[in-house]
């Protein structure tokens, strides 16, 4: 069994949770400091940091939630000075304004070495070569995935996504032994290396795979088609981006760190926390990071967690695989999308387009589609096919700038989307995720 | 001379353009001249009827998206060479033709064409209507 901290990684609960206490009393003090809505939440909750003594008050302080980003966009967050920190990320966001987060030298080490535990859990080390074909860039996969095979001083080769037949190519001549992608590009890669002939010339032994929801099925058919393991890594950006949690040899639900992050699962309707192994919202509390710190920050994510030390010797709490959304998000190839700013694009067409759409989510050849069905209207509708053409790309390419991915736009009859009740359903999502 | 022409968006699906046209044969509207532009997702069906208002209204009240604007209707004689003519007449006076398409006036031995121009006045000047 390789571990990188094996004190660490196999910490009695008991000290797990000093340890946590330690560091929360410290995160709650340095934010109530530094955090304007931090100590404005806390005055109103009558709350000062010497009420807080351990993670048994966890529960009295106050959430943190997506919208704070936008509200405070793009630095308003943050608990030390600018100069401090060293690398921003940002994904998308509901009103075109972006989600900021950043990291000063410290988080980033922090980040790095959350990877690199779950490499080296997967036996992976300096020997070793690691493709990363997650996007580089402001999503924080490519760059996540890269500092943690950097910090077991492996190979790395930072392909970041795209060009398929260069990845197949690559992986073959460099002979990479461990993939870090989405696992739907992972099964794209298999199937690509499967129609090239190249099968048995791949040295891959381990997929790390994140940022989609996918199924025991596709690992089974990843697997298959790539010849190596593949594990699941969970991470959201506002937390840390990938590392957050990830699954050990035995693939029984991801360890979230501990000494890092103190997750709790909660009822998303009563804000009430939940009993261990109850199914519910996922909440996460950063205790150790300095430059975008969260305390109680609700994922929208629907999961439960185990307690149970695991086979592999981990103490640290597993997460299975999160179930769903308690909102509308939608993860398209590893994009986080909102039904609201697909939304938005239609309406802003100067009037043009009736608020009747139906956005289409499927899987074809494992890769995510989306389909957006607009109903034509009189406004809208021109004798000049060229004229209507160009309002259809108009559409795609604004989605594109708003979302980042491609999408395909058919107008359609005037109500032939169907409508429940008078109200049209909006949103189909055909992939069998879960 | 200038025709009322009706346009109907037809959703590129089976069934679809069979409406339009069941539509218009229940209310006893004669289809006098038709074409159809089509892309991948929708086409555009665009006609000439005996009556264009009742066609409207009849259309919309079966769910239809319907406009109208005009046409030139010109007649040439039924014979090689007449519409190279028309044509070359109106390439001469700097008119582009958007579409066209035909309809056969079997009494006259003539043909009906319809022209959608990019000047339409400038068209009627030169053709002398």
């Amino acid at each position: 069994m390789a571990y990188l901290h094996k004190e660490i990684e196999t910490m009695p609960r008991d000290q797990i949770e000093a340890l946590q206490s330690e560091r929360l009393v410290w995160q709650v003090k340095r934010m109530y400091e530094n955090v304007s809505l931090f100590k404005e939440r806390m005055d109103k909750a009558g709350l000062t940091p010497a009420d807080i003594h351990g993670i048994e008050d966890l529960g009295r302080l106050p959430f943190s939630y997506k919208q704070d980003l936008r509200d405070y966009y793009p630095f308003g967050l943050f608990a030390v000075p600018m100069e401090e920190i060293v690398r921003t990320h940002a994904s998308s966001g509901t009103t075109g304004k972006r989600i900021v987060v950043g990291y000063t030298r410290d988080d980033l080490a922090i980040w790095a070495d959350c990877v690199a535990r779950m490499m080296t859990g997967l036996g992976l080390d300096s020997k070793d070569i690691g493709q990363i074909s997650y996007g580089y860039g402001l999503f924080t996969g490519g760059l996540g995935a890269h500092g943690g095979a950097e910090q077991i001083g492996a190979t790395v080769i930072p392909m970041s996504s795209g060009n398929t037949a260069l990845q197949i190519q690559t992986m073959v001549d460099f002979g990479s032994t461990f993939l870090c992608c989405t696992p739907s590009y992972a099964l794209y890669l298999g199937e690509a290396a499967a129609e090239a002939g190249v099968q048995d010339q791949l040295k891959l032994k381990t997929c790390i795979l994140g940022a989609e929801p996918w199924t025991e099925d596709m690992r089974q058919a990843i697997e298959a088609k790539l010849g190596a393991k593949a594990y699941d890594i969970y991470g959201l950006s506002e937390i840390l981006g990938p590392g957050v949690s990830g699954e050990c040899e035995y693939q029984c639900g991801m360890h979230v760190w501990e000494d890092h992050f103190i997750p709790e699962i909660i009822d998303p309707d009563t804000g009430e926390k939940l009993p261990a192994g109850a199914e519910g919202e996922l909440v996460f509390t950063t205790i150790t990071k300095q430059g975008f710190p969260l305390i109680r920050y609700r994922t929208r994510d629907i999961c439960r967690l185990d307690y149970e030390t695991c086979r592999c010797g981990r103490t640290h709490v597993r997460m299975m695989k999160p179930q769903g959304r308690t909102d509308d998000m939608l993860i398209i190839r590893g994009v986080n999308v909102f039904p609201s700013q697909i939304e938005e694009v239609l309406l802003k067409l100067d009037g043009k387009v009736t608020p009747n759409y139906q956005i289409i989510v499927d899987r074809v050849n494992n890769t995510d589609t989306l389909d957006i069905n607009v109903e034509m209207s009189e406004a809208l509708f021109e004798d000049d096919v060229k004229s209507i053409e160009k309002v259809e790309r108009t559409i795609v390419e604004r989605l594109r700038s708003m979302l980042g991915i491609g999408a395909k736009v058919h107008l359609v009859h005037p109500k032939s989307i169907t409508r429940s009740e008078g109200k049209a359903k909006r949103v189909i999502d055909n992939r069998k995720l879960h | 001379m200038r025709i009322q022409q009706i346009s109907v968006f037809v959703e590129n699906k089976t069934g679809r353009l069979g409406e339009v046209i069941h539509a218009l044969a229940v209310a006893g509207i004669d289809i006098l001249a038709l074409s159809m532009a089509d892309t991948t997702d929708f086409g555009v069906l665009r006609m000439i009827v005996d009556d264009p208002d009742k066609a409207k209204t009849v259309l919309r009240e079966a769910g239809m998206i319907v406009k109208s604007n005009h046409v030139l209707s010109i007649l040439v004689d039924d014979q090689p060479g007449a519409l190279a003519g028309l044509l070359e007449k109106l390439s001469r006076g700097g008119i582009s033709v958007e579409y066209m398409y035909a309809s056969l006036v079997r009494k006259q031995d003539k043909a009906m064409m319809l022209l959608r121009v990019d000047n339409t006045e400038a068209a009627e000047q030169l053709l002398g209507e």
